[in-house]
């Protein structure tokens, strides 16, 4: 099968959202490679949305997934996946790659919604989500790791998130936990035997003259401005329902 | 550096006398002394003597954040942008004597919000006998102890007794009703401090907090000269 | 470079206002969370992978000499929680007087004119340490060092820990503190040639919205 090497899986996805210029999102490039594949879904209004499909349940020990979306100036895009991702052991050795890079220009709008990463036991898994945005973009980018199916031991995950704004890094975090990752992960001051993880990152211009002020959203869960036109939602949750519950009111608070 | 450089000087380190700006700070009492001896009533009725005179500010070290700050709030002594709490750790003789930077951005800070100032109060937590101001924070300390607090507190001493620049015996009148002896106590007191002043005062009294007023306006007038 | 001034630094009694910070640990004891001399050391354990690593990198990078202005930048992105950030901050313009009065220099000065409302803690002792003749490694260690005595000394004052489990939750720590110090280091060597991306972002949930709920307390010991 095409994409297949000896060490495991490549899979590519790249979408580019551009202006119509008849206040609709066009999506001039849309193509996937191996296991992942962006597919058009309705639009609603201005914006184009679109679904990434696994097509293969992954990504497995070895294979390296990227995905690149780029919104141009005046665009709106949607991004949700139709289902959550698995990351599973595989016959290869050696961790799994998964490599996502989003660009969002003055003016245009990005929606980063996909569903779960559910670090499986005996995975091991390293994500790394990067966003660079104009000073005059928005966007609403939304991960949520998942640590093992009901009941498992989850397996290694490394997941970083880079956010930066007009050149400017606003938010570089990484989160590491299951076995093999540095100790107290799972201690009082990391996880604390919680199950589901999540980040919203909502990039909003007018942020930078009128910053949302902080709060709190339950016990483990914290909305906070960030030092740029940004708030993130941290929200830590016994199960991937309740991490959702909390992250979509989050959002629906800033209105 | 070349002389005439333009740039300001860099933040002041402690007790320097003067600001980064070249002018004098605010002149800085401590306030120290056990729990419950009236320390805050005092910096409350101090502020209320003075506050029409002079321009002045408050910096209290609680074991609880802010309820000194609250109290103070509550009582109208001063505008709420005048007075700071400063977070201790659960050792607020450690925030006055041993590591003093968190008060000295506290003090720093009043002057560059409200300044400026001619002296700011810096109130300890209620503490033991042997906590003491630092004299990279303050330029003279009070030590404050009560009638109430037995009457063999300046025969035993300790550093705040000994050495503060001044002894306040406070809620002298309660002492028929405790039985404490106020001329041994200023017999003691007089033989722990030698020439160091010593106040008896009751803020219920017609005087009230007048003598301690008196005390730190010459102070003041020292500083100044 | 003298050993003794590496000391001087890492003294819990070093006057740089670090006393009233408990680390995280007064709202994880609040929490529930730490109870004991083991959630301690599971605590600390978290802190110094996360908070630590990251301080540590960022100190070794300010005594190879990275700009200042981009180790900030690097400290705030790293650092969601705004009261950590305001911690990190003041604790830094703390660290500073304390390092112009103990060892002077014109690049501390400048530091504390470019600087007025204070730059992240880890960067002042990086380039504390600098100016006391230091290396990164001791920068480093000091770094990770104080992300896990800060909480234990804490825990001990507000549990009534018995101190001598406290000693042994550090000492037990010991050799993760120089491994993470290790890869600190090398993490700062390697933003030196690929700017401050390079640095480590490690970051834990728990401590930044346990900061969050600490600063909205009307009553606590601790500042942070």
């Amino acid at each position: 099968m095409d994409g297949v090497t000896v060490t495991g899986v490549r899979g590519r996805a790249r979408i580019v959202a551009r202006a119509d210029g008849r206040g609709g999102t066009a999506l001039p490039v849309l193509d996937g490679e191996g296991p992942l594949a962006p597919r058009r879904t309705r639009s609603a209004g201005a914006e184009a949305r679109v679904m990434v499909v696994g097509a293969m349940s992954g990504p497995l020990g070895g294979d390296r997934f990227t995905l690149d979306a780029r919104v141009e100036e005046g665009a709106r895009l949607h991004v949700g996946s139709a289902a959550a991702t698995l990351a599973l052991p595989g016959q290869a050795k050696g961790e799994a790659r998964y490599d996502v890079r989003l660009e969002v220009a003055d003016g245009a709008e990005l929606h980063w919604l996909p569903e779960q990463l559910i670090s499986a036991g005996g995975s091991d898994l390293r994500v790394t989500t990067r966003a660079d945005l104009a000073a005059g973009a928005r966007c609403v980018l939304r991960e949520e790791q998942v640590l093992g199916r009901a009941g498992e031991t989850p397996g290694r995950l490394t997941s970083r998130l880079t956010v930066r704004v007009a050149g400017r890094t606003v938010l570089d975090q990484e989160l590491a936990c299951g076995p093999g990752a540095p100790g107290g992960w799972d201690g009082p001051a990391v996880l604390s035997g919680r199950r589901a993880v999540g980040q919203l990152v909502v990039v909003r211009p007018e942020f930078a003259d009128g910053p949302v002020a902080a709060r709190m959203l339950g016990e483990c869960a914290s909305l906070v401005p960030l030092a740029g036109p940004a708030v993130l939602v941290t929200a830590v949750a016994p199960d991937a329902l309740r991490l959702r519950g909390l992250l979509d009111e989050a959002l629906a608070g800033l209105g | 550096m070349h002389l005439g450089h333009t740039h300001p000087a860099p933040a002041a380190l402690s007790a320097d006398a003067r600001r980064p700006d070249g002018a004098r700070r605010a002149l800085r009492i401590g306030l120290g002394g056990p729990v419950g001896s009236g320390k805050t009533a005092t910096v409350a009725a101090l502020c209320r003597a003075l506050r029409d005179a002079l321009s002045l500010a408050v910096v209290t070290n609680d074991i609880y954040t802010r309820e000194d700050a609250e109290f103070l709030l509550r009582e109208a002594v001063l505008p709420p942008e005048r007075i700071t709490a400063v977070e201790t750790g659960a050792c607020p003789h450690t925030a006055i004597r041993d590591d003093i930077s968190a008060n000295l951005e506290a003090v720093e800070d009043l002057e560059d919000a409200v300044g400026p100032l001619d002296l700011i109060l810096v109130e300890s937590g209620g503490d033991n006998l042997t906590a003491t101001f630092s004299k990279g924070l303050v330029d003279a300390q009070i030590f404050v102890i009560d009638v109430a607090g037995g009457d063999d507190i300046p025969r035993k001493g300790g550093p705040g007794v000994t050495t503060a620049d001044l002894l306040v015996v406070n809620k002298t009148d309660l002492a028929p009703h405790v039985g404490s002896d106020l001329a041994r106590m200023a017999a003691d007191a007089k033989a722990q401090r030698g020439e160091l002043p010593v106040v008896f005062q009751s803020l219920r009294g017609e005087s009230g907090v007048a003598d301690v007023a008196a005390w730190v306006r010459e102070r003041l007038a020292a500083w100044t000269a | 470079m003298s050993r003794a001034a590496l000391l001087v630094l890492a003294d819990g009694r070093f006057p740089a206002g670090g006393h009233a910070h408990s680390g995280g640990a007064e709202a994880a004891v609040r929490a529930g969370r730490v109870t004991d001399a083991p959630s301690l050391e599971e605590f600390c354990r978290g802190r110094l992978h996360t908070a630590g690593l990251v301080a540590a990198a960022l100190a070794a990078a300010a005594v190879l000499g990275a700009d200042p202005g981009e180790l900030d930048a690097a400290a705030d992105a790293r650092t969601p929680s705004p009261a950590l950030r305001a911690a990190g901050r003041r604790l830094g313009r703390q660290l500073l007087r304390a390092a112009r009065a103990t060892w002077p220099s014109a690049e501390l000065d400048a530091v504390a004119r470019r600087f007025p409302k204070g730059t992240h803690q880890p960067v002042v002792l990086g380039l504390a340490a600098r100016a006391a003749g230091l290396a990164p490694e001791d920068a480093a260690h000091c770094a990770v060092y104080e992300s896990v005595s800060g909480p234990a000394t804490a825990t001990v004052r507000l549990l009534s820990l018995d101190p001598f489990d406290a000693a042994g939750v550090l000492a037990r720590l010991a050799p993760e503190l120089d491994r993470v110090a290790d890869c600190a280091v090398e993490a700062a060597r390697r933003a030196a040639d690929e700017g401050a991306d390079a640095l480590p972002a490690a970051s834990a949930p728990l401590l930044e919205v346990g900061a969050e709920w600490h600063a909205g307390w009307p009553v606590r010991l601790f500042a942070s």
